[in-house]
């Protein structure tokens, strides 16, 4: 089919022309063949006309490349209405003379062929259009129309085919459109002429949800990403989202931010989730998931972070509301403009294009901080599958730009609570989890880290309460009566109190008497020592006297001695000495 | 060669030929559009002079516009195909493609003949 042989891929080689098409240089290395024809083929009303138009656009706005619009099927008047509507102010830029408008009417029936023709009257008006703006770029939309309109396919497309290398010759880079065929990519086989790039362009209805996909069929001397990308056109245009192409080589940083509630900072080794890591809040209804986010994400904004909450079951102003009672108010963020509210229906849209508008509006808000609010909601019938390969592309594009993502997740009833619907379980780096504790014919909600990675994180559980100013954690009572929360940890709570009350007053009372003892004795003591002095004083008084006596009986008999000239000497130094030893 | 045996032909069918509502209008502006002098557009053109010598003698009127020259015309005129052909007056207007070497399609065309009874006779 194809005779040209293919060349080598060359990259540095193969000029290529941006196309700022959000998303699609990307997937295209760079844009389309820079001075080559690409086709652009698919179904009706799958894009193809805006997909021209943005790429010439946004040619002539940001790369001073001048385009030439050939409409074969809408006129001036009505393109530029409904570009219009996609933003783009179409007649100033024909006025600025960076794009060149021009209807080519065809029409079967008004025609009679006699003799041979050629299409140099084509020729010479878009040679007229290139030159008259200087284009560097050129659209055919939908060229198969003059297929229609004039007799003789033969002569048509040998016409094409020179058109094509007329154009190749002229080095402007082109993009024609054709409507897909049965089993062909276009109606009339333009494929064969345009071999340098093809892409094509789907929009297919599943439960009854569309989606739109692009894929690059062929790019010759190009490497480019193969798969099916979803695509959006919305209210600023076209844009593709290579969310297929991720991979796991993101850094991870090691900063810390805070939850919003101190006593969970705690919980998580003192200072709160990691920045860019994902966290799941799971828990059955009414657990206080919503409350959570809305805690950390006005904790984020007075930090001055930038936050994008989406939420699936409730309206942007019943979610404000009901964070009043808890103390939250929400409007002062949204109108500094560093909350933003994306409020739909999981059922609004297919799961692709879910996924695309929230990366397209990520890129767009760049926010720090990313809230789903529940994950599950987009749980329909038999579809977790493909959730999961949602949310993880989610997961793997927001780690990538180090955006920290809080996920809910809602546990039905009955299920395992350490599960969720989507299993994503695995992509998750801090799971916490809300439950109810039923006792004493109440509910209260207790909540615990499940995991947290990369962290070292209480192992406890606390009481989760909903004050009016905010979020409060509190020890549950772990005690002989086991768990308990609520009233009935307050009840045990103050019949522990009192026992201790009471126990305390009895260790004073022992204190007490003890003292009293202690002070009877010492008295005692007094006493007996002053006794025992008084008997001591006389003790040694007699002793003294005694020893007085004594000496007076030893001198007296000395003294009668002397006087009796006793020969007793020896016998009474004898003795002396004997005294003194 | 062509042209003058299908000349012959029409010729021949003049006679049993009906003539058509434009047939009677007695003023004829005719243009054909070429691209530079091309053979082809200068084949067209002598085509035409002989078709409306026979057809049209004295009520007509031939502009020829040459695209390379204006072509702003082009666009203005809605003109994709060389040689064109276009019949301005009698209303409606109607357009030929090609070289003109058909001379029945051409009567065709121009709505000199029915081409109803042109089947009939070929």
């Amino acid at each position: 089919m194809l005779k040209k042989k293919e060349k080598p891929a060359h990259r540095d080689v193969l000029p290529k022309s941006p196309t700022s098409i959000q998303g699609l240089d990307e997937i295209t290395g760079g844009g389309l063949p820079k001075g080559r024809p690409t086709l652009v083929c698919g179904g009706a009303g799958c894009g193809k006309t805006l997909f021209a138009m943005e790429f010439l656009i946004r040619g002539a706005l940001l790369h001073n490349e001048p385009g030439v619009f050939m409409s074969f099927e809408e006129n001036e008047d009505e393109l530029t209405a409904n570009v219009g509507s996609l933003g783009f102010d179409l007649n100033n830029l024909v006025k600025r003379k960076l794009i060149w408008l021009e209807h080519i009417h065809v029409e079967r029936g008004e025609i009679e062929q006699s003799g041979e023709y050629d299409l140099e009257g084509l020729f010479i008006r878009i040679h007229h259009a290139i030159e008259s703006i200087g284009a560097k770029r050129v659209v055919l939309d939908t060229l198969e129309s003059l297929f229609s309109g004039l007799p003789n396919p033969l002569i048509l497309r040998s016409e094409l085919r020179r058109l094509l290398h007329w154009l190749k010759l002229k080095g402007v880079t082109t993009v024609i459109t054709a409507e897909r065929g049965d089993g062909t990519l276009t109606r009339q086989g333009l494929e064969e002429y345009v071999s340098d790039c093809v892409i094509l362009l789907d929009h297919r209805v599943t439960d009854q949800s569309s989606i739109r996909r692009l894929r690059i069929v062929k790019y010759r001397g190009s490497t480019h990403g193969t798969n099916e990308y979803p695509f959006l056109i919305d209210e600023d245009g076209f844009s593709v989202l290579p969310v297929t192409s991720l991979g796991l080589n993101y850094n991870s940083s090691l900063e810390r931010i805070s939850s919003g509630i101190p006593r969970l900072d705690t919980m998580l080794s003192g200072k709160g989730y990691f920045r860019g890591s994902t966290v799941l809040v799971s828990g059955t209804a009414g657990t206080g998931k919503t409350s959570m986010s809305a805690q950390f994400v006005e904790s984020a904004c007075i930090r001055k972070e930038r936050v994008l909450f989406f939420t699936f079951e409730e309206s942007a102003s019943q979610l404000m509301r009901n964070m009043h009672s808890i103390g939250i108010h929400l409007e002062q963020w949204v109108d500094k403009g560093l909350l933003q509210f994306h409020a739909t229906r999981p059922t609004l849209y297919g799961l692709e294009t879910h996924l695309a508008t929230s990366i397209r509006l990520i890129n767009k808000f760049k926010p720090n901080i990313v809230v789903f609010d529940p994950i599950n909601a987009f749980v329909m019938g038999d579809n977790k599958t493909e959730v999961k390969t949602m949310l993880l592309r989610l997961v793997d594009f927001l780690k990538m730009k180090r955006i920290t993502a809080f996920f809910t997740n809602l546990t039905s009833v009955g299920e395992d609570m350490e599960m969720t619907d989507v299993y994503i379980s695995s992509l998750i780096d801090t799971w916490l989890l809300l439950r109810d504790i039923e006792i004493g014919g109440e509910r209260n909600r207790g909540l615990y880290v499940l995991k947290s990675r990369g962290m070292a994180h209480s192992n406890q559980i606390r009481e989760f309460k909903l004050t009016n100013h905010g979020i409060e954690l509190l020890d549950v009572y772990v005690g002989a009566g086991g768990v308990l929360t609520g009233s009935a940890r307050l009840s045990q709570e103050t019949k522990d109190d009192a026992e201790q009350l009471q126990r305390q007053q009895e260790i004073g009372r022992k204190q007490f008497g003890l003292e009293r003892k202690r002070e009877a004795m010492e008295a005692q003591i007094v006493v007996l020592r002053s006794e025992f002095e008084a008997e001591e004083s006389e003790a040694l008084k007699l002793i003294e006297l005694e020893k007085t006596v004594n000496r007076h009986f030893s001198q007296d008999k000395e003294k009668m001695a002397k006087s009796r000239k006793s020969d007793d000497k020896i016998k009474m130094t004898g003795t002396k000495k004997k005294v003194n030893i | 060669m062509k042209a003058r045996s299908v000349k012959a032909k029409s010729g021949g069918s003049k006679n049993g030929r009906q003539t058509t509502q434009s047939g009677k209008s007695d003023r004829w502006i005719l243009r054909l559009y070429i691209a530079g002098q091309t053979s082809r557009g200068v084949t067209a053109l002598n085509n035409l002079k002989i078709i409306c010598e026979d057809q049209l003698k004295g009520k007509y009127k031939i502009e020829v516009i040459d695209l390379v020259k204006n072509p702003q015309l082009a666009r203005d005129h809605q003109i994709l195909a060389v040689p064109t052909l276009v019949r301005k007056l009698p209303l409606p207007t109607r357009n030929i493609i090609g070289d003109l070497s058909n001379t029945e399609r051409v009567l065709v065309g121009l709505d000199l003949i029915n081409p109803k009874t042109l089947r009939v006779t070929l």
